[in-house]
């Protein structure tokens, strides 16, 4: 039995590394082949020689920030309002409500961001936008896919604070306001701030939505408006590996995706990092 | 914008019958009850956990809560701070008193009751904040800001407790770092640093060795000038050493649901509680025959 879950646990390692051996071997042979000027040029286009780097990274980080002005209001106040306001009866009712939202595949999320979020309220609030697609859509409909990881993540960190905390501050005449967030926020914060990293890494690795609704298929130019059809690294990822001629001996275009994907990754660990150091210098161990 | 008024308006209703009941009376200060229940009964959801409990509590007095466990007297004490109310599925019968108020008439505010009577618990529950900040919440929740008029608080609160001179040059370290007795001393200083009319103990003592309660059984002696206290305690001695007077609890089994409810046995001057009971059932638990 013992050596069952030795296996599994070695299992996990043993692919884990083999990822990460075959991401950084075609990433680093990738930027050894390629002439270093194109990875700086005026957009994606990886077919022809362009790997205008910051495209993508432009692209995702918009899509990403789009997703957090949604998803970090409504999900820190979904798990503020079931662990603290909500009765026990509600949240029996809402709390599965939200975890169905965690369900919903993110190609109908893509689907319903250019048939309803886009022309319904990206275009109407701001009139100058893609009729078709743009990051702002899609982005959107990344926020709705990041709330119920927001919402739970951050709903458990806020109901493990002790009781007797809330007791103590009840006690001294707090209002249920005021405790939320004189006590039990400041007291749960790394798991709050851990519920954050994990929305903001969920939203940078959302690939179909932004394939569908953002807009650039092939390729895309450089852009830093929202409102315009853009290409984040995920999709242009997904965008190399379907629909299109052979993938694998296009010139550099195959190992860019390993590039690109190396960099995903050491930006959700940067991230993660980032996270981490954040909660050390806040956190009120209780 | 509605709480705040709320809050003072109730402010003034509960100031009002503070001063009928101060000045407008004959007795004098001393017999002014400041807390008394008539017909207690506490119930969670349909189970009655505490019937019928009478009592009065003298200012600047301190009355023990004792009575084997499940008796209710942890339930009855948070009725006076209307603690109760955090629990769903509490509800009370019969009227708390509060300097002649009904703490659960409708109008009254749970949440100025508890900026009148404070609470210690049984566990230390220091926030996980510097000692300073958790001297300073109940201030600052009152509207306090300016640093000089907190330091001042903090000072005083933490010299009234006993604490001072162990925590003055680690005011910003953080509490959790403090032995569970200054944890205590610390939750007591906390109380303080609001000014509460009373302050009720919930078992104070029971996490922590005798050094410790004896700390702070000499420090309820001390702080008695200034506040009325109610403790809750399993300690028999304890009762008999720190209080004036003594409430005795015991459950009864409820002949229909075959279920313990807490009644209030007897109430009396710890003295004559202790060495002349009237009723048998407290003789019986405070020469340790059950219990």
């Amino acid at each position: 039995m013992r050596r069952l879950f030795i296996a599994a646990g070695l299992t996990t390692l043993l692919v884990t590394v083999l990822i990460v051996y075959t991401l950084v071997k075609d990433a680093v042979s990738f930027f050894i082949d390629v002439p270093k000027y194109e990875l700086w040029t005026i957009g994606w286009f990886p077919r022809r020689g362009f790997f205008d780097i910051k495209t993508l990274v432009v692209g995702s980080l918009m899509v990403t920030g789009v997703a957090m002005l949604i998803a970090v209001p409504l999900g820190l106040g979904v798990a503020v309002y079931l662990s603290e306001f909500a009765r026990p009866r509600v949240r029996r009712v809402l709390k599965p409500i939200v975890e169905v939202l965690a369900g919903i595949p993110s190609v109908v999320l893509g689907y319903f961001a250019i048939s309803f979020i886009n022309p319904n309220i990206v275009t109407v609030l701001a009139p100058g936008a893609n009729k078709a697609f743009n990051i702002a859509a899609a982005g959107v409909a990344v926020g709705i896919l990041t709330i119920p990881i927001i919402a739970s993540v951050a709903e458990d960190a806020l109901r493990a604070v002790p009781l007797s905390l809330r007791e103590a501050s009840y006690g001294l005449g707090a209002r249920r306001v005021a405790t939320t967030f004189r006590v039990v926020l400041p007291a749960s914060i790394s798991g709050v701030v851990a519920a954050l990293i994990l929305g903001i890494s969920r939203a940078v690795g959302e690939t179909m939505v932004v394939a569908i609704a953002a807009g650039a298929v092939g390729g895309g130019l450089f852009s830093t408006d929202p409102f315009q059809p853009g290409q984040t690294m995920t999709a242009a990822m997904a965008a190399l590996g379907f629909g299109s001629d052979q993938v694998a001996g296009d010139g550099l275009a195959f190992q860019s995706l390993f590039f690109i994907g190396f960099l995903l990754f050491v930006l959700t660990f940067l991230l993660n990092l980032l996270g981490d150091r954040l909660v050390r210098r806040v956190r009120e161990e209780y | 914008m509605n709480d705040s008024r709320n809050l003072i308006e109730q402010e003034s209703v509960l100031e009002q019958k503070h001063e009928e009941t101060v000045t407008g009376s004959v007795v004098s200060h001393e017999d002014v009850p400041v807390f008394r229940t008539k017909d207690l009964s506490v119930f969670y959801g349909d189970f009655r956990a505490v019937r019928d409990v009478n009592v009065y509590i003298k200012a600047r007095e301190i009355t023990a809560f004792i009575g084997p466990s499940g008796c209710g007297k942890s339930t009855v004490l948070r009725c006076f701070d209307r603690m109760n109310d955090l629990i769903p599925t509490a509800r009370v019968e019969g009227t708390v008193e509060y300097h002649g108020v009904n703490l659960y008439d409708r109008e009254v505010d749970a949440v100025e009751v508890r900026r009148r009577v404070g609470m210690v618990f049984q566990k230390p529950n220091p926030f996980p904040k510097s000692i300073y900040d958790n001297l300073a919440f109940g201030p600052r929740l009152n509207g306090i800001k300016k640093k000089a008029d907190l330091d001042v608080i903090v000072e005083s609160s933490l010299k009234r407790a006993a604490l001072w001179d162990e925590v003055k040059d680690r005011l910003k370290a953080s509490a959790m770092g403090l032995s569970g007795g200054q944890q205590q001393r610390l939750c007591i200083a906390r109380c303080i640093a609001v000014e509460p009319d009373v302050i009720l103990m919930d078992e104070p003592c029971s996490a922590l060795d005798p050094i410790a309660t004896a700390r702070i059984e000499d420090l309820m002696q001390e702080i008695k000038r200034d506040f009325t206290i109610i403790i809750v305690t399993h300690n028999m001695q304890q009762a008999a050493r720190v209080s004036d007077q003594t409430a005795f609890f015991t459950t009864e089994v409820n002949p229909e649901s075959d279920r313990r409810t807490g009644v209030l046995v007897e109430f009396d001057k710890t003295q004559k509680m202790f060495s002349n009971p009237s009723d048998s059932r407290t003789e019986a638990y405070v020469t340790g025959r059950f219990g």
